[in-house]
C-alpha cells in the first residue's frame, strides 16, 4: 500500500483556560513568588482528543463537524499554526494550508502588490509569484484594478484575488477552510472547479465546508469530528448522514440555536394553531416553519432557508427580501407557509443563513428537520418514488378524449 | 516531515532560511504602506531624521548651551541621534511585530522569529537613510571621517545585535503580556535621556561613569562618534558592557522566543 500524503496519530490539543494564563507581568510576578502557579479557576479544555486518521495521496478528505467541534483546531496542527499536546503528524509533501481568504492582505497596497505579499506568506517563492502572476490576474478577472489599492475593491473582487492566489499554490496537500463561505454563486462554482482540478492533478486535499453539496461533489471520504474526537469517518455520503443524524438527535422538530451574535434563536415547525409540530406533516395540512432571529441594524440583511430531501437533493429555496423589503433590526419572528402539496414524502432538512453583504452572520446545516407524508402523489402513494425534487401543485386537464 | 508534542523542530533553522523571502516581503510591505496615502510620500523618510536634527540641535546646542568638544554641534548631535534611532525605533517596532501580525500568526505557518526580524530591518533602512544624511552634513561642515572608519560595521552589528536581543525578547513578552506595549514607550523616553544623544560621555563625572556605562547605548553612540567624527575613543569599559548586554539579550531572546513561539498562535 502506497504511503499515505498524511497521518495523524492519537493527535490530542489542550487548552488551559482560566486563572493559569498570567495575563500581566503582576500577576505572572506575583504566582512566581508564591513558589508555583495559581490552581484556582483552571480549566483544561480538551479541543482534539485522539484522533488518528491518515489519507491517501491525491485524496480529497472531508472535515464535518458543529461549530466547536474541534475542525478548526486540526487544521491549525495540520498547518502548523499551533503545536499538538499530544500524538503526532506525518506529513509527506509541502502543505499549503488557506485557513481564510485574504490571509496577510493590506488594505493600503495594491491589488498586484498584494499578489506578491499574500504569495509569500502562502509560502510561494518570488520567481514562482511572477511565472503564475498573469494566471492569477486572469483567474479573479481583476486586470483593471490592478494598480487600485485593495480597500476599494468590492467584497467580490477582493474574495476572487485572494482565492485566486491561494488556487495557484502548487503543494502536494491543499488543507482548505471554508473558502466558498462567502462569494457569489458563479465564483463559488469557479473555486469549486478549480479545488476539483487541483485534487485530479494527485494532490491531496482536506476540506472543511458547510456546503455538504460541496463536500459530496468533492470528496471521495470524510470524517466527523464531534467533542474533539473522530465519530465517524469513512465514505463521504455516510459521513453526511452520520454528521446530519448528531445534528438533529438533539431534539426533534424544534432547535434552539444561538451562538452567534446575530442569527437564528430558535426555528420550528408549527400547525396551524400554532403549537410546535414534531410529528410527521401531512400535505394535505397547513405548516409553517416559524423562524426566531435577531437581525444586525442593515439595510442590506437577509435570512434565507433551503430544503434538503433525504438524498441531498436542494428541494427549495427562499429568502425573507423576496417578500419584505427591509428587514427591521433587533428580535423579529418570521412565518412562512411550507408549500407541502409540492414535496414528495420523506424526510427534509431546513438549511438556513443569516447574512449581509459579503458577511454570513449565522449558518446551520440543519435547523430543523421534519417528515412529510404526502397521499396526493400517486405515485408516491404507490411506493415509487418520484423523480423530481418537487412535484407538480398545478392540475392536470384532460383536453380530448377519443 | 513529522510534527510531535512537545518537541521543537530540529529543521527550524532551515525553515527560516527557506522563509527569507518572507522577510523581505514583509519588511516591504512595511515600508510600503508607511508612505501609502502621504503627500509627502517617500520624502518623509529623510524628513523625519532631518526635522529631529533640527530640533535637537536648538534645543542642545542654542538652549542648553552643551559642550561639544570641538566637533561642529549639529555634527555631533547626528551621529548621536542616528544610533539612537536605529535602536529605538527597533525596539519599539519589534515588540508590537507580533501582535500586530496576529491575523498572519494565527492564521498561516512562518517561523515567527521572521516578524522581529523583519521590524528590524525597516529601521535598518531608515538608518541607512540618516547615514547618507549624515555624510551629506559632514560634507557641509568639510569633515571626512579618517581611519577610524574602518570600527564602523563592528559598532552597527553591535547596535543591531542589541536591537534584535531587545526586540526579540519584548516582541515574545507582549504576546502573553501587553504591559510591554505600555512600557516601551517609557523605555525610549528614559532612554534618551540617559543616553550621550545630546551630550558628550566627557560630562559625566568619573564616580558615575560605570553606572552610566550600565546604559549599552553608550558605548555604541561613542563608537559611532570615534568611528565617524574621530570623536575620543569610546571608554573600553563602555564598550565591553554594551557587547557583553547585547550577547545576553540576543541569546537569551531567541532562546525565549523559540521556548514560546510553538503557543503564540494560542495566547495572541
Amino acid at each position: 500500500m502506497a504511503e499515505p500524503a498524511l497521518r495523524t496519530e492519537n493527535l490530542g490539543k489542550r487548552y488551559v483556560l482560566g486563572a493559569e494564563r498570567h495575563d500581566t507581568l503582576r500577576d505572572a510576578v506575583g504566582a512566581g513568588l508564591r513558589g508555583g502557579r495559581s490552581a484556582a479557576g483552571t480549566t483544561e479544555l480538551w479541543a482534539l482528543r485522539d484522533v488518528s486518521f491518515d489519507v491517501a495521496p491525491g485524496d480529497c478528505l472531508g472535515i464535518l463537524g458543529r461549530n466547536g467541534a474541534g475542525k478548526s483546531t486540526l487544521l491549525k496542527l495540520l498547518s502548523r499554526i499551533t503545536e499538538p499536546t499530544t500524538g503526532r503528524i506525518e506529513l509527506n509533501g509541502r502543505v499549503a494550508s488557506l485557513l481564510e481568504v485574504g490571509t496577510g492582505f493590506h488594505p493600503e497596497l495594491t491589488g498586484r502588490e498584494n499578489i506578491f505579499l499574500n504569495g509569500a506568506i502562502l509560502g510561494m517563492r518570488r520567481d514562482e509569484i511572477r511565472r503564475r502572476f498573469d494566471a492569477i490576474v486572469a483567474f479573479a478577472e481583476i486586470e483593471r484594478f490592478l494598480d487600485t489599492p485593495v480597500k476599494r475593491y468590492s467584497s467580490g473582487m477582493y474574495m476572487r484575488l485572494a482565492f485566486a492566489i491561494a488556487a495557484h499554490l502548487e503543494p502536494e496537500i491543499l488543507v482548505v477552510d471554508e473558502v466558498l463561505a462567502v462569494g457569489d454563486a458563479l465564483f463559488q462554482r469557479k473555486c469549486l472547479g478549480k479545488m476539483g482540478e487541483v485534487s485530479r492533478e494527485g494532490r491531496t486535499v482536506l476540506f472543511v465546508s458547510h456546503n455538504l453539496t460541496a463536500l459530496t461533489a468533492l470528496c471521495r471520504t470524510g470524517i466527523v469530528l464531534e467533542g474533539g474526537r473522530v465519530a465517524a469517518r469513512g465514505a463521504i455520503g455516510e459521513c453526511v448522514r452520520a454528521y446530519l443524524a448528531g445534528l438533529l438527535a438533539a431534539r426533534e422538530g424544534e432547535r434552539v440555536l444561538g451562538e452567534a451574535e446575530f442569527g437564528f434563536r430558535r426555528v420550528r415547525v408549527v400547525g396551524a394553531n400554532g403549537e410546535a409540530e414534531t410529528g410527521a406533516l401531512d400535505a394535505a395540512g397547513a405548516f409553517r416553519l416559524e423562524l426566531d432571529c435577531r437581525l444586525p441594524s442593515s439595510p442590506d440583511v437577509n435570512v434565507g432557508f433551503t430544503l434538503y430531501n433525504d438524498s441531498e437533493v436542494a428541494a427549495l429555496s427562499g429568502s425573507a427580501r423576496d417578500d419584505i423589503e427591509v428587514l427591521p433590526a433587533g428580535d423579529v419572528r418570521f412565518q412562512v407557509e411550507l408549500p407541502l402539496a409540492r414535496l414528495p414524502s420523506g424526510r427534509y432538512r431546513v438549511e438556513g443563513a443569516v447574512w449581509d453583504r459579503g458577511t454570513r452572520h449565522d449558518q446551520s446545516d440543519a435547523l430543523v428537520a421534519f417528515d412529510v407524508v404526502n397521499s396526493r402523489s400517486v405515485l408516491d402513494v404507490s411506493g415509487v418514488k418520484p423523480r423530481g425534487a418537487t412535484l407538480l401543485d398545478r392540475p392536470w386537464t384532460l383536453c380530448r378524449e377519443s | 516531515m513529522t510534527i510531535e508534542a512537545g518537541r521543537g523542530e530540529s529543521r527550524y533553522w532551515r525553515d527560516v532560511w527557506e522563509y527569507r523571502e518572507l522577510l523581505y516581503f514583509l519588511a516591504w510591505r512595511d515600508i510600503l504602506v508607511r508612505y501609502k496615502q502621504t503627500v509627502a510620500g517617500v520624502a518623509w523618510a529623510v524628513l523625519r531624521p532631518a526635522l529631529t536634527l533640527a530640533v535637537f540641535s536648538v534645543v542642545f546646542g542654542r538652549i542648553a548651551r552643551l559642550p561639544d568638544g570641538g566637533v561642529p554641534y549639529p555634527l555631533l548631535v547626528f551621529a548621536g541621534l542616528l544610533p539612537w534611532q536605529f535602536v529605538a525605533s527597533s525596539v519599539a517596532d519589534t515588540a508590537g511585530s507580533l501582535v500586530s501580525n496576529a491575523g498572519l500568526l494565527t492564521k498561516v505557518y512562518f517561523p515567527r522569529l521572521l516578524a522581529p526580524v523583519s521590524a528590524v530591518a525597516v529601521s535598518l533602512l531608515d538608518g541607512l537613510v540618516s547615514l547618507v544624511l549624515l555624510a551629506g552634513l559632514m560634507a557641509y561642515y568639510g569633515r571626512w571621517p579618517g581611519a577610524e572608519a574602518a570600527s564602523l560595521p563592528l559598532v552597527a552589528l553591535l547596535a543591531f545585535a542589541l536591537a534584535i536581543g531587545a526586540g526579540v525578547w519584548l516582541a515574545a513578552l507582549n504576546v502573553r503580556y501587553r504591559d510591554v506595549r505600555l512600557l516601551v514607550p517609557f523605555l525610549v523616553q528614559v532612554g534618551l535621556y540617559v543616553s550621550p544623544v545630546g551630550f558628550s560621555s566627557a560630562v559625566v563625572p568619573e564616580r558615575f561613569r560605570l553606572l552610566y556605562f550600565l546604559n549599552p547605548l553608550v558605548g555604541i553612540i561613542d563608537g559611532f562618534r570615534y568611528a565617524l567624527l574621530g570623536a575620543p575613543a569610546p571608554d573600553p569599559r563602555a564598550l565591553g558592557l554594551s557587547a557583553f548586554i547585547a550577547l545576553v539579550l540576543l541569546t537569551s531572546g531567541v532562546a525565549y522566543f523559540r521556548h514560546t513561539e510553538r503557543t503564540f498562535a494560542d495566547v495572541i
